[in-house]
């Protein structure tokens, strides 16, 4: 069961070849074996019951949706009433949302069924998932490397087949990074696509949402059910939803697809280029044009991004008192006592480290040298990618410079681990979406492939990607131990 | 351009951030590879370049003046770390 | 030597509004501790704000009616403090680019108007409330009013007096509760103001330095706040010492400014534009529809007042305080078709008394305005006399009943008949010979004697003109 995609299950929920309760029993009992792989933070197996329970009795009186009965995850960051909500922190350990994000409600609404909270890095802060309070995840393909991060507990489960589907988050690459690692299909869409609205905020004019799911086909269908417009985000935009599965095997004879010569440059290793080249030439043979382009900022996309995420961080994350919910140390002496403590007790490493420097880059005297500045390059690579997409329909490259790392391997050194970022982050300060797909394997591990589209075009990238898995079965192939 | 510790503890102030002391030395050494790393930005011209603040080019949405939402203490309040009589417990505000 | 004093206000006006400036949660006053304070409020994980229609529609409003630029895109910021009051860790404000732009406001005092600059006004969230009280030496937080939408109002430093920074202050809160922008409610704290002061010997060009004085939340107190804090620096300054630039705290009971310390330490906001708020637009065509709208300002109708009805400036200057009251006034001049002196008597007089007395607002007056317009109509066509007319409007006070229901009901509809009065008269000239023999000796003042034993006699109910005429006749020399 665990090996089907959305569709083969609800088409197995509406002819009783297996129940929604007894579906999510199976995923149930497949997370407790694979514990080690330390994905879940919460698995909420009560509440997974009754909904299965209620799923089945929707099924059975008509009106279900395609999502009704089928179990899926959402990364902690989400908050989900009733349910620990942590955030891969030690802050929000005792923090159970008395409220739901509008993804969440969505996926309620259609009837899905929620396992569990996945597990991430602290407040999305992370390339590895090694900055979660509740330990690193293992990547299913060789339990000594990361996952990537930070969605990392959300790619390793749904590459061990541990949930149907999951979402996660990506701020500067965080469900496109930890997919390539893990294997899987990941999309971040257009910034304001999807409700930031109860999506614990990272960096706020970066994050996003998005599904996480081991084929394009079931990327479009998770994408269906989140994305859309939501009064209660002002950043949500108010455009139609299209229908993301009809155009799926639609032709892309004739594409027009451009290679940035900075994404091939001296960092990326010579394997995964390998990789990518046999990806690309799939392309041409499915009809494509190739060409080579140039988006001369991209190189500054990095400092720019560690200026204006840590800074939106370092406010986003003030309302971390202890006063109102969350950790609270003990026996403060004073107000500034009770705030240094809760919040230096708290909050991990990482999570310290960014928001020293994003208060650092907003005080006084710094503003303009390093907030300014990064949002000035903002703009120039945000015109790169309008310079690349008006000539080409997609911008392809590199997801990680190599594949799944070691785990301890960078964590001792921030910078090396920002670096890692350095093909999908450029991608968030435009705001344009981006899907990373499965394409083949450096020494057993997977490598992934970047697809950038235009604003609002996610329609046109899940049909180029899933025409790639039509002629590829690499998304097909599960970790050995997890079959 | 690099921190001093000194710099690292008055931020850590500036965001109530509790660090412990044998680690002030190792932020300061970070934080200033990162200052290192943003430094590379002055590498480009970016004089008359309009600063972007978002990536979607669009106004603020307004909310029709409507209360919708009702009293939700009793939810909001089981999971403070301290209330009485209603209200969120601190120590005390000296003004 | 001889000092200037400098003074800058800045006016936090709560704006009348029924939901948050970014949520959907109430804004009336007195709830429970907490009950309306929503997730946005309370900056739970993962919420996000959403701006209120009516608080920009009201700060436009304000903007036009001080002639101000009024930018067609604002930004909101985050201003990043912490504060229990302040749950989110920030203030959202504007910084940079503020709704509301350069902008002025007239004030007279002692007959003398002057101009002052307002710089600049931006919209904003208040913060909560800390209450003192003992919780076993704790600090309760009470979250209610975190949300509330707020403009702050900056004007430039260009009051020189106490009495000018209260004339201003005065003049602006007409002018909030004209536009119906805010109640005005100082008590709530609906109208709060912070007084940067500075003195600099005369002559001199370039400002001393300032301190910032922070809740005082009444006319009075601003006044002697201000004057408390000049005293200060002035002394400090001619002992030797130097002002230096703080946040002090007016306390009401012991009459003096202190410096507030824990405010003092590390003031370093670190504003950045708030990623979850978007630029606010205002096109022109919002600001003609909002400018067709604006209401006469309270300047123009004093001015008006003084022209259209021949108002004296005191009357003028009461009667529109007040939108309410203006409205009152001109309802009551028009349905009784009196002379306006008299009904600007009447109100400022008899009326306002009574209010003052009950302890109400003109809006909440027991008589309305076409009540006192039947008692004036009577005035007016010599009914009664205005002493009945006391008598009457103490009934109307008391009940619901109309001018001509109390005068019928208690018979006291002016006598007019000449014969009946002269019957009086001659029977008070006969009963003192000697009074009359004064007055013929050219004794004037005996004349008032006649007057009041012939109204004594006819009970107030006879015209007075009438009455003097008649004597005056009868007891010709």
């Amino acid at each position: 069961m665990h090996n089907k995609t959305i569709i083969q299950l609800a088409q197995g929920l509406r002819s009783g070849e297996f129940s929604s309760v007894e579906l999510t029993q199976a995923f149930l009992k497949r997370i407790k074996r694979h514990q080690k792989l330390n994905t879940y933070i919460t698995i909420s197996e009560d509440s997974a019951l009754r909904n299965a329970k209620a799923a089945d009795v929707r099924l059975a009186n008509g009106n279900p949706e395609l999502l009704t009965g089928i179990p899926i995850a959402q990364k902690d960051i989400f908050c989900t009433e009733g349910v620990k909500t942590t955030c891969g922190s030690k802050m929000l350990d005792n923090f159970i949302a008395p409220y739901n994000a509008t993804v969440v409600e969505n996926f309620n609404q259609a009837g899905a069924v929620l396992l569990g909270k996945l597990n991430m890095d602290e407040f999305a802060m992370g390339s590895s998932n090694e900055t979660s309070y509740y330990g690193p995840v293992k990547n299913p393909w060789d339990m000594n490397t990361v996952p990537g991060g930070s969605s990392g507990g959300s790619a390793s489960a749904v590459a061990a087949r541990l949930a149907v589907a999951a979402t996660g988050t990506d701020t500067g690459g965080s469900i496109r990074q930890p997919a390539a690692l893990c294997g899987i299909t990941g999309l971040k869409p257009t910034y304001g696509r999807v409700s930031r609205y109860g999506m614990i905020a990272y960096a706020s004019s970066l994050d996003q949402g998005g599904p996480m799911t081991r084929s394009v086909e079931d990327a479009a269908i998770m994408l269906q059910t989140m994305a859309g417009f939501d009064e209660k985000d002002s950043t949500s935009v108010d455009l139609p939803v299209p229908d993301y599965s009809a155009g799926l095997n639609n032709s892309i004879a004739g594409l027009k697809i451009g290679l940035p010569k900075e994404f091939f440059g001296d960092g990326l290793n010579s394997d995964v280029a390998a990789a990518l080249e046999t990806a690309v030439n799939e392309y041409r043979k499915l009809g494509a044009e190739i060409r080579e382009i140039a988006m001369p900022n991209l190189n500054l996309a990095i400092p720019a991004y560690y200026v204006i995420a840590p800074a939106e961080c370092s406010a986003n994350l003030s309302r971390f008192d202890g006063v109102r919910y969350g950790y609270r140390c003990e026996n403060p002496a004073d107000l500034t006592d009770l705030y240094t403590r809760s919040r230096g007790e708290g909050f991990g490493k990482e999570v310290k480290r960014r928001i020293l420097m994003g208060t650092y880059a907003l005080s006084a005297g710094y503003y303009d040298a390093y907030y300014i500045k990064a949002q000035k390059i903002r703009r120039l690579i945000s015109e790169d990618f309008k310079n690349a997409l008006a000539q080409v329909d997609v911008v392809m490259g590199p997801v990680s410079p190599t594949t799944a790392f070691g785990i301890g391997e960078k964590i001792g050194n921030p910078i090396e681990m920002y670096l890692s970022d350095i093909y999908t982050i450029a991608i968030n300060l435009a705001g344009v979406p981006a899907i990373s797909i499965p394409a083949g394997f450096v020494k057993d591990k997977p490598v992934g492939l970047q697809i950038i589209g235009n604003y609002f075009a996610e329609d046109r990238l899940l049909n180029i990607a899933h025409r790639y898995q039509q002629v590829t079965d690499w998304h097909l192939q599960p970790p050995k131990g997890f079959e | 351009m690099s921190l001093t510790t000194d710099e690292v503890k008055k931020i850590a102030h500036l965001a109530r951030l509790g660090i412990d002391e044998q680690d002030v030395e190792s932020y300061a050494r970070d934080l200033s590879g990162i200052l290192e790393l943003m430094a590379r930005m002055n590498e480009l011209n970016t004089d008359g370049i309009e600063p972007m603040a978002h990536p979607m080019d669009q106004v603020q949405r307004l909310r029709d003046d409507v209360v919708t939402e009702r009293d939700n203490r009793e939810k909001f309040q089981t999971i403070a770390p301290q209330v009485e009589a209603g209200l969120y417990l601190v120590p005390k505000v000296i003004e | 030597m001889e000092w200037e004093t400098v003074i800058g206000l800045e006016i936090h006006t709560q704006l009348a509004t029924k939901s948050k400036i970014f949520s959907g949660a109430p804004t009336a006053y007195g709830a429970a501790p907490n009950t309306q304070a929503c997730a946005v409020d309370l900056g739970l994980p993962g919420v996000l704000p959403v701006l209120n229609e009516e608080a920009v529609h009201k700060a436009v409003i304000f903007g036009m009616a001080i002639e101000a630029e009024i930018a067609p895109y604002s930004v909101f910021a985050r201003k990043n403090y912490f504060y229990p009051d302040l749950p989110k860790g920030y203030q959202i404000s504007q910084m940079e680019l503020p709704i509301v732009g350069k902008g002025h406001l007239e004030i007279e005092v002692d007959g003398v108007s002057k101009r002052i600059g307002i710089t600049r006004a931006h919209l904003e969230e208040d913060a909560g409330k800390s209450l003192h009280e003992d919780f076993h030496g704790l600090t309760g937080i009470d979250l209610n009013r975190a949300g509330t939408p707020l403009l702050e109002i900056v004007s430039e430093p260009d009051m020189r007096s106490a009495k000018e920074a209260v004339a201003y202050m005065k003049q602006l809160h007409e002018l909030v509760r004209y536009l119906d922008i805010c109640d005005g409610n100082m008590q709530e704290g609906s109208f709060r103001c912070d007084a940067n002061v500075s003195v600099r010997p005369k002559g001199q060009n370039e400002f001393g330095t300032r301190a910032e004085i922070k809740n005082i939340n009444s006319f009075k107190f601003v006044e002697k706040a201000i004057n408390y804090e000049i005293e200060r620096q002035i002394e400090l300054i001619e002992n030797g010492g130097k002002v230096v630039q703080e946040t002090r705290l007016y306390d009401s009971v012991k009459d003096e400014t202190r410096s507030m310390r824990s405010k003092e330490e590390a003031n370093d906001y670190r504003y950045f534009p708030d990623p979850d708020l978007l630029p606010v637009f205002i096109s022109e065509d919002y600001k003609a529809v909002i400018k067709a709208q604006l209401p006469e300002l309270p300047q123009a109708k004093k001015h008006r007042f003084k022209d259209q009805y021949a108002l004296d400036e005191e009357n003028a200057a009461i009667l529109t305080y007040s939108c309410q009251l203006a409205d009152y006034f001109e309802t009551a001049l028009k349905e009784s078709g009196c002379e306006a002196k008299l009904c600007a008597n009447w109100i400022t007089g008899e009326l306002s008394a009574a209010l003052n007395k009950a302890g109400l607002e003109i809006m909440d007056s027991p008589v309305s305005s076409e009540r006192l317009a039947g008692l004036l109509a009577r005035i007016r066509d010599k009914t009664i006399s205005g002493k009945i007319a006391k008598q009457v409007f103490e009934e109307m006070w008391q009940s619901t009943a109309t001018a001509d229901e109390i005068i019928a009901a208690k018979g006291l509809k002016q006598i007019t008949d000449t014969g009946a009065i002269e019957l009086i008269i001659d029977k008070i000239i006969a009963g003192n010979p000697g009074q009359v023999e004064q007055y013929r000796s050219g004794k004037d003042k005996v004349f008032a004697f006649f007057v009041g034993q012939v109204m004594k006699e006819m009970q107030g109910k006879a015209n007075p003109g009438e009455v003097n005429k008649m004597l005056k006749a009868k007891l010709k020399r």
